[in-house]
């Protein structure tokens, strides 16, 4: 499907017939289903690189839809571009560990030698120049998507290389191999990306037996199964933590002639690369977990969703599919246990950090805007198209097959109490490792910034910025359900780091991540940006600390889904952590009256536009 | 011979408003004659008195701030005045005059705004092409300020314009020493 610069159809001749004939195509690999309106939405912008109002009829069309509906979905993911898009599109990872790594000068080397700035696109249509939040790669920042392929550790030097080479015409692949069709998914994915594993645990990345796990849970009965996820004592690994054991018993318990099972993959909290490594590294022990999961809840579909910015590893994903097929590990009569069928197909995202939330990935997965639903009902009783579904972290499914293999006992000896097993911690920011951890629960941060080397930490983020940012008196936390509960992601940062600065960043990829449905979030996150700007403005007045305080309670009070009851936690948490850093930026009032509205800068554009000054506040007015 | 007790001062003024807020005060009617026993009213456009004779216990601002002549203003009203309270969509939110915040996607917005006020706006006569520029007129600011921008405001009465009686019952409450808010109803205006 990549197309060489060269090979696309310019915009002046293009046929509209031939076009609407590919787009049909296009519907019909898909059997017109508007379930699958991703994919036909991706499958359309990777071949016209963009998603036209002709292309948005036909597909209408097709699928039996309005136009706008298709315009809703089209218009909701950053992916789906309603212009048309650089025959090579760049997307430079903007998270605050790439722009603490060198990210400005990489996109200045970029904007330089591509003759465009972030946003725009080349007038020849060759080239487009875009931010994107976190595509998972924290661990080797700064790094950008080319196309469908991800190259990391940029540096200026290395920007200009790559621009070079595509503007001889070579393919986003070249940058990889100039074999690049010849090597195995695996061997590609592994040059384009380092996985780091710095510490590898008992149960996912150390030895691993394949399937195993599947093995043994065919010779016990599906609630045999989920009694033995039970007694491991094993949650979601996704961050929220929900007993895993319970969500399999609900879906499995509610009456239903089709039942689903959903792997989560679509880590969008900055911060966090598990997933990529597990992937890359385990891809195996992913669906064998799902396969049994399936078992014990009695589904026979599965689905991966899969973030769009891992789009380097769909091929390897699909190999790892096809080989499971082929023995028999998916399909009819899995290891030749008659009426056991499963299989899972791949569903690509298209850049949304929502879609991380259960109920937006179910969406998503329908071929809808990454909304979050009502809840309850909840997922289990019905989720994907009205059927009962379990959507877990893929953390989660691999643990499962571990469990089965060696036992709940096992698990459950590991970690402490209320918090069993290990966990993958992505460690990144100012550290000498940075890289995957996989640790019992009940480390201390300590511990952790002593294995990773970061001695000088100041200040820890400790599950994203959903979760919490600890300073140096408090780092003998411990990473637990507990105390310090997280995804994984531990983003490390030094003296020389501004928090307020962190805070902000924070604050902006919420803003632009919330997807709109709710006003508290949509609006809310916008005002709290405003005021922290105001902070590191030096404008904020003492009121406003609690101003932060009230506007954030009500958005966690109000939300509609996880994101917005989550997203002013860097600013409680560093308020709570860090009060000096606020309370130094505040201005107090001196006669009630507020020194931080400036009537020289309110009044400079007027004195500019009347050329004279002002005879209230220019002392030397008239002179 | 008992000594009358001191009477309440009050100051009040209109900034960046349409004095509708000032005829609301005026709304108060016939009460006005039994508020005027306990209270004398200082610099005000009521008055017509210009600067303050001396410290006032209450101050009451109509409209928001677009010129350094309101700052000024209003500055000297907080330095002046125990208790400040804002009355009115503008003085709170700056209100109409603040449409003009929204011209955010120019280089000069100010310039834009004058410009389509004065010249190129479709309905305009104005024969000269000029934009007043008279010495005499305060600098406008870049934007338009609520109250609460430039100075601490102690209460808010929300309207447009808030109704005599809210604006009565404002003052006798605080004359009585305590505000503690409105019923909703009073303050309802849809």
């Amino acid at each position: 499907m990549p197309q060489r610069p060269g090979e696309s159809v310019s915009e002046e001749n293009r046929n509209p017939d031939a076009d609407a004939d590919a787009i049909r195509q296009i519907c019909d690999r898909y059997a017109n289903d508007r379930h699958r309106m991703m994919d036909i939405l991706r499958d359309v912008q990777d071949r016209f690189r963009w998603i036209s109002p002709e292309a948005m009829v036909e597909i209408a069309t097709r699928t039996g839809l309005t136009r706008i509906a298709v315009e809703g979905v089209a218009s909701f993911y950053a992916f789906f571009t309603q212009q048309p898009a650089g025959r090579v599109t760049i997307r430079l990872c903007d998270d605050i560990v790439d722009r603490f790594a060198g990210l400005p000068e990489v996109t200045a080397a970029f904007e330089k030698a591509l003759g465009i700035g972030i946003g725009q696109t080349t007038p020849d249509g060759a080239f487009s120049l875009e931010y994107t939040p976190c595509i998972g790669l924290c661990d080797q920042a700064p790094a950008a998507m080319v196309n469908d392929i991800v190259v990391t550790a940029l540096t200026p030097e290395r920007v200009h290389e790559i621009v070079r080479q595509m503007k001889d015409g070579q393919r986003p692949e070249d940058l990889v191999s100039h074999r690049f069709d010849e090597i195995r998914p695996y061997e590609r994915a592994a040059r384009m990306v380092q996985n780091n594993v710095r510490h590898a645990g008992a149960v996912l990345l150390g030895p691993v037996p394949q399937d195993a796990g599947l093995a043994k849970a065919l010779g016990l009965s599906p609630s045999q199964i989920i009694d033995a996820v039970e007694a491991s004592g094993l949650r979601g690994c996704g961050g929220a933590g929900f007993p895993t054991a319970r969500k399999w018993r609900a879906a499995a318990a509610t009456g239903a002639e089709r039942r689903v099972v959903i792997g989560n993959a679509d880590e969008g909290e900055p911060g966090t690369f598990k997933d990529r490594v597990l992937l890359t590294e385990r891809p195996h022990l992913v669906f064998e977990g799902m396969t049994i999961a399936a078992r014990a809840i009695g589904a026979s579909e599965g689905i991966l969703y899969l973030r769009g910015e891992y789009v380097y590893l769909r091929d390897l994903i699909e190999e790892t599919l096809a080989e499971r097929r082929e023995k028999g590990l998916l399909g009819k009569r899995i290891m030749g246990v008659e009426g056991f069928d499963f299989d899972i197909r791949l569903q690509m995202g298209a850049g949304a950090y929502i879609c991380g939330e259960e109920g937006a990935l179910i969406s998503s997965c329908e071929g809808l805007p990454g909304e979050p639903k009502t809840r309850p009902p909840y997922p289990v009783n019905r989720g994907y198209l009205g059927f009962p579904t379990v959507v877990n972290n893929v953390e989660t499914f691999s643990h499962v097959a571990r469990i089965l293999d060696r036992g709940a006992g096992w698990f459950y000896a590991m970690g402490t109490e209320g918090s069993h097993g290990t966990k993958l911690f992505s460690v990144s920011g100012d550290c000498i490792n940075p890289g995957i951890y996989e640790l019992p629960y009940g480390a201390t941060v300590q511990e952790l910034l002593a294995m990773a080397g970061g001695d000088d930490a100041e200040a820890v983020l400790v599950g994203g910025p959903s979760g919490t940012m600890i300073a140096r008196d408090t780092f003998d936390r411990r990473l637990t359900f507990d105390d310090l509960a997280t995804g994984g992601a531990v983003v490390i940062f030094n003296g020389k780091r501004n928090i307020l600065e962190i805070v902000e960043y924070y604050m902006s990829f919420f803003v632009h991540e919330s997807c709109g449905y709710c006003t508290p979030c949509r609006v809310g996150n916008v005002f709290l940006q405003k005021a922290i700007a105001k902070f590191r403005a030096g404008l904020a007045n003492p009121g406003d600390i609690d101003y932060l305080k009230d506007l954030s309670a009500t958005i966690i009070e109000t939300s509609r889904c996880g994101l917005g009851m989550t997203s002013p936690h860097p600013i409680l948490t560093t308020l709570e952590n860090f009060p000096l850093v606020y309370s130094a930026m505040v201005k107090p009032t001196r006669d009630r009256i507020r020194d931080t509205f400036d009537i020289q800068s309110a009044i400079d554009g007027a004195r500019k536009l009347a050329k004279r000054r002002s005879y209230i506040f220019d002392k030397d007015y008239g002179q | 011979m008992t000594e009358e007790p001191r009477k309440v001062r009050i100051a009040t003024a209109s900034l960046a408003g349409c004095f509708g807020c000032h005829m609301a005060i005026l709304d108060i009617d016939e009460r006005l004659i039994e508020l005027m026993k306990l209270v004398e009213i200082d610099r005000s456009p009521l008055t017509d008195i210009k600067r303050f004779h001396g410290r006032c216990d209450i101050g009451i601002i109509e409209g928001g701030c677009c010129n350094e002549e309101n700052v000024e203003v209003l500055r000297d009203f907080r330095r002046h005045c125990d208790v400040l309270v804002a009355i009115g969509q503008c003085a709170i939110m700056g209100g109409l005059p603040a449409m003009r915040n929204a011209i955010m996607h120019s280089d000069e917005p100010l310039r834009e705004c004058l410009e389509e006020a004065y010249i190129s706006g479709r309905y305009i006569r104005n024969t000269t092409h000029d934009i007043p520029n008279d010495p005499a007129l305060p600098l406008l600011l870049d934007k338009v300020y609520p109250v609460s921008e430039v100075v601490e405001v102690d209460y808010q009465i929300p309207g447009c314009a808030p109704t005599g009686d809210v604006i009565f019952e404002t003052l006798t409450r605080l004359l009585a020493g305590r505000l503690p808010g409105f019923e909703r109803e009073h303050i309802k205006f849809d």
